[in-house]
């Protein structure tokens, strides 16, 4: 255990926003040009129709709910009107008229009951729509990384990716999909309410109408006003989780240091000023409520005198109590779809932000398929040949140039040089991760552009040094390149990898779940697992890339060893940080800037007094 | 939550009475509107006088003002109570994360004190500003409402009694079997982000596999078993709104017919049937206020209680009571009666309640000046080791002393000045590169900054920066290569003259030559001396290298928390064979030294046996991004 490896969630997070592995580190500042994924070039109409697509496979219950929503607002809005006739049907003692009043009441459980049940089945359908659309959208983002070349994946933080995935989709489904019928059902009410008002009284329907957009103009100003301060608040609060991300990130440090004291009066400074504008930011905010409904009761009270006034004197209009309380009850409920339909239009923007974003994804250019006259090849020989082969991440600058490699069956190659000088990429090309910009690289005699992708990456084993073992079983995670294999294979490779030792005396060996990230396994325990995987699937060319640190002295023995073991008889290039693996070669390519510069065995190399010799001995000069 | 708001609520209490009280006075309002409109409907319309009307008219108007007025002064108090409160619970968190020790910090883990302080904080301050606001409101408005119409006509009345807690009842059956469902739709959303996240990050390997098939099988189950729960939760969620809405107007039904048979009796006014619909409404929809209060409270609660498990974690390690050490003079030092700089008499430490010691009965004592190189596997237990110097945790049994003083006698702030760690993970802070040099030493002059940066070999790369000591830093460091980030951790432990420094594990990231440069000028700077009274530099250096440790006068052999061999390189050679292996399988057999063990026939092949690192291969790559 390491006392300092704090901050888990800090460097997490950085790991997978920066979202690189090792394998392009070879071109991680050179920056792998990206596509343009903003989305702001789609114009709303493009972005709703396409929206509308998503819709129609649930076209029925998008109907259905639309209709439910309509019958259901008509039906709530006319219990007011019910009530207010059933209220003049009481008119005073001796003056109740049963006759009308029963039907009455009747009827009215009826619209209530009807107006429930259509309510409930639209929110049913809203909801099932909703969620399915999210769902078939996920897999189809998920499924389009999938068809993403490497370069993509390299040149895109991982950490705006995901969030697409995984965030985006979701605020489509809740803002556009929910935002849309919550829009309807408000637009729906205020016409709604209008015709019932003005089907009861022109003049009283004037005066509700004139009188209402007040509400909504002091819901808005309110708005204005604590958006503006929320904006402060939400800049301080940022401040402040960074100052917070960083130093109990970092307590162990502040800790050795005895740095508390210091780190106190920022945070202080910081959370001093969070307390203004938060205090400014809610109190402005907390407004909002009170002003409409301050607004409301105004709006209450004047209809109830104007309406009170209508009964008693016909002007502005003749009226009876029913009525007036119909009226306070629509009063009361007017303002109330304006507001909402104010904030389900932010929402709804968002929502198409959101959208935008994730139809740039789904439209960015995918890999270029297989040719449909690709062989399927198996059993290969292992034969590797490399031509002249120019490749570049970014145009203007080359990375390798004229690479010429012929590897016969069974050799053992190692590439070294300096960091950058392109010994990764090469692995890249090989697996056909990225295309070569000139020459061929052929498998038995075979140019790789013309064999498929899948059958080619077949024929290739890949351990690198950035482990991956993704949350399942130890033994899923072996029999990843072969999913049918047995349990007797599975513990056969991990043998031969040397790692069936810890693998047995793990809680529940071979079923044991690995948690996310590798779980509680050490680096190089974790490189024995990926031996093993290789082992499993028996390739014929092998890809290696060696831990250079991170793994103690004895494990290191045994990932060695399993390495030589997983060698044996096939072809292999080796990404090579030790003497032992170097020195077996049987050719040593030594790459600096993208080019070979020298090339033979160790002692040929030696022998030759170049740039390997220089770095091969440079070890002993120390000071 | 309850715990929380005693312990917080002292300054501002008086805005927690006055906010509600305010309230209250609103409340009341909203509860006689029914009644000012079935006057204003039985006097003013029975009577047919306008006049009425709009008194009853003026009255209304008068009470929301009024009712304006008070809730402005709640809506303030609210503000001020929940902000400051707030402010002061993250203060105090603040503070006592400060103080928390190792153990705590590794009990409670980064991320979770992370949330604690920020969601958490906010949870229970949106909580307390609700709370001012609208705990009093709703809940009194529904009370109020049934008692206004259980006084109008106790009959009547009686319809309020079912209605209301058949509300009640609905939301408390929805809402209870919510709740375990939302939990199991965060889980479910997350293992679709750890899906996307595994697939992005594994790419090369789900294709050099050909898993693709798989991976999209396994993602499209995780999206189908998120959208089932998703639509099991709407599916009952989408309930509550029109069984509310039924209850409400069946109530309403009832309300107009028995009000008939009252009315036609003279029991009743027509004023007062219209009252008791509104009373009806305004309960119910109250009902739907306290439940949504319900929500924002549990939720709160727990945040609170995670809250106050941080307040009432007491630290472990407290140096209370300790009198500052008297630091060695230089005449002892000279004299060689000087106390050893670091003794260790069987240390054990294990953590938390582990009952295995993860280290066990270290004994060592090494003398001003001297260095000590502790080499061994990971996970051997050396950075734990040293972290027992600066006490960074505490033993469970024997002790550690620094200067002749049991490091429990020190008071921590002295024990850390004189103690100057470079931890494993090389991390900075964001600043500038002098904000960060002048962690231990606020006051450090721009010389004892270079010279630092001198001994840590950063002197170079910085003087290149354009703007030198006042580069910036970003959060992390991450503008800084690791080599060079390394080399600046050096130099920051070097500001404020520590007696005794600890380099645990931290020249992996540089070459040989620096590496060995590094040790040169740390060996001069302390033969040199410090300047405040000439006291030598002790050094403990902790690496998996045996070069960076083969010169140290004493070296350490860690294995499984043990010490495994103590002593010189030679004396090493000759008696440990774990300090052998390591050394075989680092360098050549003609380097070991002359005083390697000539029977040593049992190393293991030479094709593994020599597993150097190759210099270029590690060399930092200076100067990236």
């Amino acid at each position: 255990m390491n006392p300092y490896a704090s901050a888990g969630s800090v460097s997490t997070v950085t790991a997978s926003v920066s979202g690189n592995d090792n394998l392009n580190g070879d071109n991680n500042d050179s920056g792998i040009p990206r596509q343009n994924i903003s989305g702001e070039r789609l114009s709303t109409a493009e972005v709703t129709r396409r929206l509308l697509s998503y819709v129609r496979p649930h076209a029925g219950s998008f109907f259905i709910s639309f209709i439910s929503a309509a019958i259901s607002v008509v039906l709530q809005l006319y219990t007011p009107i019910l009530i207010g006739r059933g209220i003049d049907l009481i008119i005073d003692a001796g003056r109740v008229d049963f006759a009308a009043l029963m039907p009455l009441v009747q009827t009215l459980a009826l619209v209530v009951v009807g107006a429930a049940v259509f309510q409930w089945l639209q929110g049913y359908c809203v909801n099932r729509l909703c969620y399915e659309t999210v769902r078939d959208m996920r897999i189809q983002a998920s499924e389009k990384l999938g068809r993403m070349p490497l370069s993509f994946i390299d040149a895109h933080p991982h950490g705006d990716l995901i969030s697409r995935v995984v965030n985006d989709v979701d605020q489509v489904g809740d803002g556009l999909l929910q935002g849309f019928t919550q829009l309807f059902t408000g637009v729906v009410t205020i016409v709604g309410t209008l015709v019932f008002m003005l089907s009861i009284s022109v003049p009283m329907a004037i005066v509700v109408v004139l009188v209402t957009p007040l509400s909504v103009l002091a819901a808005s100003l309110i708005a204005k006003f604590s958006n503006r301060s929320f904006g402060d608040q939400q800049r301080i609060q940022g401040q402040l989780g960074g100052y917070i991300e960083e130093y109990v990130g970092n307590q162990k440090l502040v800790e050795a240091f005895a740095h508390g004291p210091e780190a106190r009066h920022g945070f202080d400074g910081i959370n001093d000023e969070l307390y203004t504008a938060g205090e400014r930011a809610q109190f402005l905010s907390s407004l909002s409520n009170p002003g409409t409904r301050f607004i409301n009761n105004i709006i209450y009270a004047v209809v109830a005198i104007i309406g009170c006034v209508g009964v008693i004197t016909g002007v502005p209009a003749a009226l009876t109590v029913g009525e007036v309380q119909t009226f306070l009850s629509y009063a009361n409920q007017y303002t109330k779809p304006f507001n909402e339909v104010t904030s389900v239009i932010t929402q709804i923007q968002t929502a198409y932000a959101s959208a935008r974003r994730l139809f740039a994804l789904l439209d960015a250019t995918e890999e270029v398929p297989d040719a449909p006259d690709a062989l399927e090849i198996s059993d290969a020989r292992g034969d590797v040949t490399l031509s002249h082969v120019d490749f570049s991440y970014v145009k203007d600058r080359k990375l390798l140039q004229d690479i010429c490699i012929d590897a016969r069956s069974g050799m053992r190659f190692a590439l070294v040089g300096p960091t950058g000088c392109g010994k990764t990429t090469l692995i890249n090309l090989l697996l056909r991760f990225y295309d070569v910009d000139a020459g061929t690289i052929e498998l038995d005699g075979m140019d790789t552009q013309g064999i498929t992708r899948a059958s080619l990456r077949r024929s290739f084993g890949m351990v690198l040094q950035d482990t991956w073992l993704f949350e399942g079983t130890v033994h899923d995670n072996i029999a990843y390149g072969k999913p049918d294999a047995t349990r007797e294979e599975v513990v056969e490779a991990a043998r031969r990898a040397h790692a069936d030792k810890f693998i047995a005396a793990l809680p529940d060996g071979y079923d044991t779940v690995i948690g996310e990230d590798g779980g509680s396994f050490s680096a190089g325990q974790k490189q024995l697992l990926c031996i093993a995987r290789v082992m499993l699937t028996d390739p014929a060319i092998l890809l290696l890339d060696e831990a250079t640190s991170s793994i103690d002295t004895r494990t290191e023995l045994q990932v060695q060893a399993a390495f030589d073991e997983l060698m044996a008889g096939r072809t292999s290039f080796v990404v090579a940080h030790r003497l032992s693996t170097i020195r077996n070669s049987d050719c040593i390519l030594y790459m600096r800037d993208g080019v070979i510069e020298e090339r033979g065995t160790h002692d040929e190399l030696l022998a030759l007094g170049g740039a390997y010799a220089e770095l091969y001995n440079s070890q002993f000069a120390e000071a | 939550m309850l715990e929380l708001l005693k312990r917080f609520s002292g300054g501002f209490r008086r805005y927690f009475i006055i906010g509600p009280a305010c309230k209250l006075l609103e409340v009341f309002f909203d509860l006689l509107t029914p009644l000012v409109i079935a006057r204003m409907i039985d006097e003013g319309v029975g009577s047919r006088d306008a006049g009425v009307v709009l008194r009853y008219g003026v009255l209304l108007i008068g009470m929301a003002i009024i009712g304006m007025g008070f809730t402005l002064i709640c809506q303030k108090m609210a503000a001020l109570a929940s902000q400051g409160m707030g402010t002061a619970i993250r203060s105090s968190l603040f503070a006592r994360i400060n103080e928390f020790s190792y153990a705590e910090l590794d009990r409670f883990g980064t991320p979770s004190l992370i949330t604690r302080i920020t969601n958490d904080v906010n949870q229970v301050q949106l909580a307390i500003a609700l709370g001012v606001r609208q705990l009093i409101r709703w809940p009194f408005l529904a009370v109020g409402s049934m008692i206004a119409a259980l006084l109008i006509d106790l009959k009547l009345g009686l319809i309020f009694l079912i209605s209301t807690p058949l509300i009640g009842l609905v939301f408390w059956l929805v809402m209870a079997r919510c709740v375990p469902y939302f939990k199991q739709m965060q889980a479910r959303l997350d293992r679709i982000g750890l899906i996307t996240r595994e697939g992005l990050s594994g790419v090369r390997v789900v294709r050099a596999f050909v898993r693709e098939d798989h991976e999209r099988e396994r993602f499209r189950k995780a999206a189908f078993d998120q959208a089932t729960v998703a639509i099991a939760v709407g599916k009952l969620s989408s309930v509550l709104n029109p069984v509310t809405f039924l209850v409400m107007n069946l109530g309403v039904c009832a309300i107009l017919w028995m009000g008939g048979i009252q009315v036609d009796t003279g029991a009743l006014t027509q004023g007062e049937v219209m009252a008791f619909v509104n009373y009806m409404t305004q309960t119910l929809l109250s009902i739907v206020y306290v439940a949504n209060l319900v929500v924002v409270f549990t939720k709160a609660s727990a945040s609170a209680s995670r809250v106050n498990e941080v307040l009432e974690c007491e630290p472990s390690i407290t140096d209370r009571g300790n009198a500052p050490v008297a630091l060695p003079a230089a005449s002892d030092v000279s004299r060689g009666t000087a106390a050893p700089a670091l003794r260790m008499d069987k240390a054990c430490f294990a953590f938390g309640d582990a009952e295995v010691n993860t280290l066990e009965r270290v004994t060592l004592t090494l003398g001003l000046g001297q260095t000590l190189g502790i080499i061994g596997g990971t996970g051997s237990g050396k950075s734990t080791l040293v972290s027992l110097i600066p006490r960074l945790y505490d033993t469970r049994s024997g002790s550690v002393e620094v200067m002749g003083t049991d490091v429990r006698r020190w008071p921590l702030e002295q024990l850390r000045h004189v103690v100057g760690i470079v931890p494993q993970r090389a991390s900075l802070l964001s600043g500038t590169i002098r904000s960060n040099l002048l962690w231990r030493d606020a006051d450090a002059t721009d010389e004892e900054l270079w010279a630092a940066l001198e001994i840590a070999q950063a002197a170079d790369f910085v003087r290149k920066l354009p703007k030198g000591l006042d580069a910036p830093v970003e959060a992390g460091g991450k503008n800084f290569s690791g080599g060079q980030r390394q080399r600046l951790t050096i130099a920051r432990a070097l500001v404020g003259e520590p007696l005794l420094l600890i380099l645990d594990d931290s020249a992996s990231a540089l070459d040989f030559k620096t590496d060995a440069a590094l040790r040169h000028a740390i060996r001069e700077r302390s033969a040199a001396g410090s300047a405040a009274g000439g006291l030598p530099l002790t050094t403990v250096i902790v690496s998996q290298r045996v070069s960076s440790v083969r010169d140290a006068d004493l070296i350490c052999v860690m294995s499984h928390g043990s010490v495994a061999g103590l002593g010189t390189h030679d004396e090493l050679l000759a008696t440990c064979p774990l300090y052998e292996e390591i050394c075989l399988s680092q360098l050549k057999r003609e380097e070991l030294g002359s005083a390697a063990a000539p029977t040593s026939a049992g190393a293991p092949t030479p094709t593994v046996a020599t597993s150097h690192d190759l210099p270029v291969q590690s060399a930092e790559e200076e100067g990236a991004r």
